[in-house]
């Protein structure tokens, strides 16, 4: 015998993301999910921006890692409100996780909250945490093949960050190849070229996160 | 790495409605898989089984329907399916404006009950 279900198989996941969405929408909080390789440098760019953000608005960060404190550290030392979310196991940060980190944090007082999932482009696409934009990071020395061999994450996110572009001397990465193929997984995405390291081009992607904020 | 999260989702949700619907024996479990979500059959199959051992789906078989990357042109409506790793350009017109309309898909279809 067999007994139709069509059920969607992440709505255990969309449940809790959906609740974590209904309390920010209370504290008028947005969130936004970054995801990224590992050494992409997710953080680093959390760090060049978070202390311009501040000047005008709420910040605070959700840092989603296997293992360690040291994300949740350096975030600390620049003096943003950080919670650390160790996931074990887990190669993407569960929505249930992030729903109870929120408790660490003073929502009120947070206009913007940055997620920063597992170092990995694949299951963070798919498991939504409750946020209301994804922020894909993209790194040069990755080289200029992910966006067609990712195009999930590439598909969804608002932005794209293509970090480290002060490398570009010195790796083989074509830009405008990555550009080309976002618009080829019909990538409705802000694209931004930055060096986190430097500073060069990250006025664009600060003014596209004030934007996000009413 | 995803697959077993997946897998576990799988477990939990046939779980529940083997309970709500008083079902005894499942011997197949039918899913569809759009060809975005980059599920390997063979991972999800070996979490499956590990991750419902001891429980009553044991043993259960699990059949995947994959569903390919469909996408509709907004240029002149042509409806196509890209090769995984290719670009995503109506292959009528050669328009890049295209909305994909299948491939995404993660879905428990049926099951099926031993008599």
């Amino acid at each position: 015998m067999e007994i139709r279900v069509v059920e969607n198989l992440l709505k255990a996941n969309e449940a809790v993301a959906a609740q974590t969405l209904e309390r920010l929408a209370k504290h008028g909080v947005r969130a936004i999910n970054m995801i990224g390789s590992a050494g992409s440098g997710k953080t680093a760019l959390l760090e060049a921006t978070l202390p311009r953000l501040r000047e005008s608005l709420g910040v605070a960060v959700i840092e989603g890692d296997l293992q360690t404190t040291r994300d949740a550290e350096r975030i600390d030392r620049i003096g943003v409100p950080v919670v650390q979310v160790t996931t074990g196991k887990s190669c993407h940060l569960p929505p249930q996780l992030v729903l109870r980190a929120l408790d660490g944090l003073d929502l009120d007082a947070i206009d913007l909250l940055f997620i920063e999932n597992v170092g990995n482009l694949i299951c963070p696409s798919e498991i939504p945490v409750g946020e209301h934009h994804k922020v894909a990071v993209l790194s040069t020395p990755e080289g200029d093949d992910k966006v067609l061999k990712y195009p999930m994450l590439f598909h969804l996110a608002d932005a794209v960050v293509i970090n480290k572009i002060d490398l570009l001397p010195h790796v083989t990465c074509d830009v405008g190849r990555i550009r080309s193929d976002l618009e080829q997984v019909g990538s409705r995405a802000q694209i931004f070229e930055v060096s986190a390291r430097t500073g060069e081009g990250l006025d664009g992607y600060i003014g596209w996160l004030l934007g996000l904020v009413g | 790495m995803h697959e077993l999260a997946i897998a576990q989702s799988i477990v939990e949700q046939v779980e529940e409605v083997a309970r709500s619907q008083g079902l005894a024996k499942i011997s197949t479990i039918r899913l569809r898989i759009g060809a975005l979500r980059a599920v390997v059959p063979e991972a999800l199959e070996f979490g499956f089984e590990v991750l419902s051992q001891d429980t009553p789906l044991a043993g259960a078989r699990i059949v995947i329907e994959e569903i390919p990357i469909r996408i509709t042109c907004h240029e002149c409506g042509a409806i196509s399916s890209p090769e995984p790793g290719l670009a995503w350009l109506c292959p009528a017109c050669g328009s890049a404006v295209v909305e994909m309309t299948s491939g995404k898909e993660l879905q428990l279809d049926s099951l099926e009950v031993e008599d």
